[in-house]
């Protein structure tokens, strides 16, 4: 029998006992329904993490810093060891000659010095203490500043700054919105470093010291206090609500990265290097931030640059085993909604034997009038494709209705506790196809034995069937 | 216990037999026995008949003298025992079961006592399931369905359903539906065993007309009957059976 035929049949067929077929569909969609809310906030969640990490930059980005030979091993964790457990260079000062190196391995998109620093935030009468970060123009497109409220910088030297927003509220009048900074004057006072004359000069000169170069520092530096003031040109959405960056660049104020690095603030590492006699020449870093092309090749990179000699950090790792654990949590919540679709495919088998029963002298009819076994078995194949197509498809959006019941209910908690709500819900394409899909599959599996028993019927013997 | 297969080949039946030789059926030591308990039950032993092509036979007996069985294994609806069974020149035993479908698809029509037309399809859609099933091109169907109705006289209800015709017109749309796939052979079994007399005698004469058309070729027919009248009638012979065995064979024209 043709496929339409066999379809238009089945359709007859199944409309004939309507309100016992209807409710064999109905068990199907509320397994699916099932199977698609729980999937759906699964994928959601693991969503929301991926958004919060790559935004974090977790994923596509390697922290390196200089390598330490102190018997405590690298601060932070950093790797010290290359993946392939080879030879490592010795420990090397991390200057514009290793920053070069490292822009021309395979797969690095771009290579940041890492400028942060403690400052006073002052906008009167306000003050308070902040961590200052300098902001690379990548971040621009990168989507770490999703929800911000103004602009990004209007240049790469733009005396500017970027609030996070909970830093904004503190510097504002009690009861003003965070935004309400955007425009503002505030002014950072920091720590600079400043070049100490040569011992000669030292003594003759009275004239005040300027900032300088890193070559000037061969000769040591003094720490002045200094002030400059920044106009605020957008402000980030509080960190309660997981807006603005987090992990690698986390700060309470951004400024653009070039500006910062004239700031010639004292660095953590400036110290150290200070100790160090054989410290190479030019600008020192204390951390550099490489992007790489995508998260996959992340891996490389961070053994290559430990070959290079210097400790590199990623959270690849972490990201792989948050992969996995997604993974298998995926796996059980689509165990417990199939468990539903399973006690509907017993539905299924129960209305196909009932209809065999029923129909037993309509099967012998049909196979005195040339009906295969074949014909047989595909028509009641093909009635169960249908009650699980039909129900394939409610039972999706249903399962669509009850996530977003439940996306719905969260944003109201959320609310009443003053929270923004992330959106923990997703409904992906291959879902909504694969739940249909297997919705199908399930009910034709449910069917074989109905089927198979149907087509074996005797004619003889079904058409004396009374 | 499954019924015993005896093929043309396994009986060394040299293969000329299977030709047709005007033949439309031919049954050669046909035997279709089954257990019931521990009796054995030989519905039909050893049954040999030739039925010419365009012949109406008509098969006689009391209740469970086996002619319908007999009609079942012409039919393709079971398989001998024992012996071969010859339709169209073809031995139906060895036939798969998908060819015995196609056989009864195409082959033969059948006619039953009790109709079996199915109640919630209309007569349109019941007389053109076989269609369907042979897989006629949708676009030929109308008019091969129109032409049986018109033929039996129903073209006017095409659209009623079997529960709104009375048993006669019930039983000229199942003869409707066996003629549809226009098969050479037609089996009715006890086709007025339902009905009144007089609708009774309306059907045979329907029977007849089929048999021999006023234009065109007619069929052979297979009639199981127990009315002698309407046989003698009809049928240009008439074989009675009895216990399974043929005990009586007239030939009336």
């Amino acid at each position: 029998m043709k496929v339409r035929d066999l379809t238009e049949l089945a359709a007859r067929n199944l409309r004939e006992a309507v309100l016992r077929n209807s409710l064999t569909t109905l068990g199907i969609a509320v397994g699916v329904a099932s199977l698609v809310a729980l999937l759906s906030l699964g994928v959601g969640l693991q969503q929301l993490v991926n958004r919060s990490v790559a935004r974090a930059g977790l994923f596509d980005t390697v922290s390196v810093r200089r390598r330490q030979n102190t018997p405590f091993g690298q601060p932070g964790g950093g790797r010290r060891t290359p993946r392939d457990g080879s030879d490592l260079q010795p420990p090397r000062a991390l200057d514009d000659a290793a920053r070069k190196e490292i822009a021309a391995l395979p797969n690095v998109i771009e290579v940041n010095p890492e400028v942060r620093f403690t400052a006073e935030a002052r906008r009167e009468p306000n003050s308070q203490l902040v961590l200052v970060s300098g902001m690379a123009p990548s971040s621009q497109s990168s989507g770490t500043l999703d929800g911000m409220t103004g602009n990004f910088f209007s240049g790469p030297d733009a005396e500017e700054a970027i609030v996070q927003g909970d830093m904004a509220k503190r510097l504002l009048e009690v009861g003003k919105a965070p935004t309400a900074l955007v425009g503002q004057e505030i002014t950072l006072r920091f720590a600079q470093r400043q070049a100490l004359p040569p011992p000669s000069e030292q003594a003759a000169s009275d004239a005040p010291n300027q900032a300088v170069g890193p070559d000037e520092e061969a000769m040591g530096f003094s720490i002045v206090p200094s002030e400059k003031k920044f106009r605020v040109v957008g402000v980030l959405p509080a960190s309660d609500s997981g807006g603005g960056p987090v992990g690698f660049n986390n700060a309470g104020l951004y400024l653009p990265l070039a500006v910062a690095e004239k700031l010639q603030v004292v660095q953590g590492s400036d110290l150290r290097d200070v100790a160090r006699t054989s410290s190479g020449v030019g600008t020192r870093y204390s951390a550099l931030n490489v992007r790489a092309t995508s998260p996959a090749a992340v891996a490389q990179i961070e053994s290559s640059i430990a070959h290079l000699g210097f400790a590199a950090f990623s959270l690849i790792d972490v990201t792989r085993n948050l992969r996995t654990f997604f993974a298998i949590f995926d796996l059980f919540l689509g165990i417990f909604g199939s468990l539903a679709l399973a006690v509907a495919s017993l539905g299924i088998i129960n209305t196909l034997v009932m209809a065999i029963l029923e129909r037993r002298r309509e099967i012998g009819v049909l196979k005195a009038l040339g009906a295969a076994n074949r014909d047989v078995r595909q028509l009641f194949f093909a009635e169960a494709g249908v009650m699980g197509l039909v129900g394939g498809v409610f039972g999706v959006l249903l399962g669509w209705g009850i996530g977003r019941a439940i996306q719905l209910g969260t944003m109201v908690y959320m609310k009443r506790q003053g929270l923004t709500s992330p959106n923990i819900w997703s409904v992906p394409w291959w879902l909504v196809l694969g739940a249909i899909g297997f919705a199908v599959l399930v009910s034709l599996v449910s069917g074989i034995y109905p089927a198979s028993r149907a087509a074996r019927l005797d004619p003889v013997d079904a058409l004396r069937y009374e | 216990m499954k019924p015993l297969r005896v093929t043309l080949r396994s009986m060394n039946v040299s293969e000329n037999v299977a030709s047709t030789n005007g033949f439309a059926v031919r049954a050669d030591r046909v035997s279709r026995h089954y257990k019931m308990g521990e009796a054995l039950i030989r519905a039909v032993d050893q049954i040999s008949l030739e039925i010419r092509a365009g012949e109406f036979l008509a098969l006689l007996g009391a209740s469970g003298s086996g002619k319908s069985t007999l009609l079942n294994l012409i039919a393709g609806l079971d398989r001998p025992s024992s012996g071969a069974i010859l339709a169209q020149g073809r031995d139906l035993a060895a036939m798969s079961s998908e060819e015995l479908a196609s056989h009864r698809g195409q082959t033969i029509g059948i006619v039953f006592q009790s109709f079996q037309l199915l109640p919630r399809m209309t007569l349109e859609e019941n007389v053109e399931l076989p269609l369907r099933l042979a897989e006629v091109p949708r676009v030929e169907r109308p008019a091969r369905v129109r032409e049986a109705l018109d033929r039996v006289g129903l073209g006017a209800r095409v659209k009623h359903r079997p529960t709104e015709l009375s048993g006669g017109e019930q039983q000229r749309a199942a003869i409707a539906r066996a003629l549809v796939n226009r098969p050479m052979i037609l089996l009715a079994d006890e086709p007025t065993g339902n009905l009144d007399t007089k609708t009774g005698e309306e059907i045979m004469s329907l029977i007849a007309e089929i048999h021999r058309p006023p234009s065109g070729p007619g069929r052979t027919i297979i009639m199981v009957t127990h009315e002698r009248g309407l046989a003698e009638r009809c049928a240009d012979r008439i074989v009675t059976l009895s216990d399974g065995a043929i005990s009586r064979e007239e030939r009336l024209r």
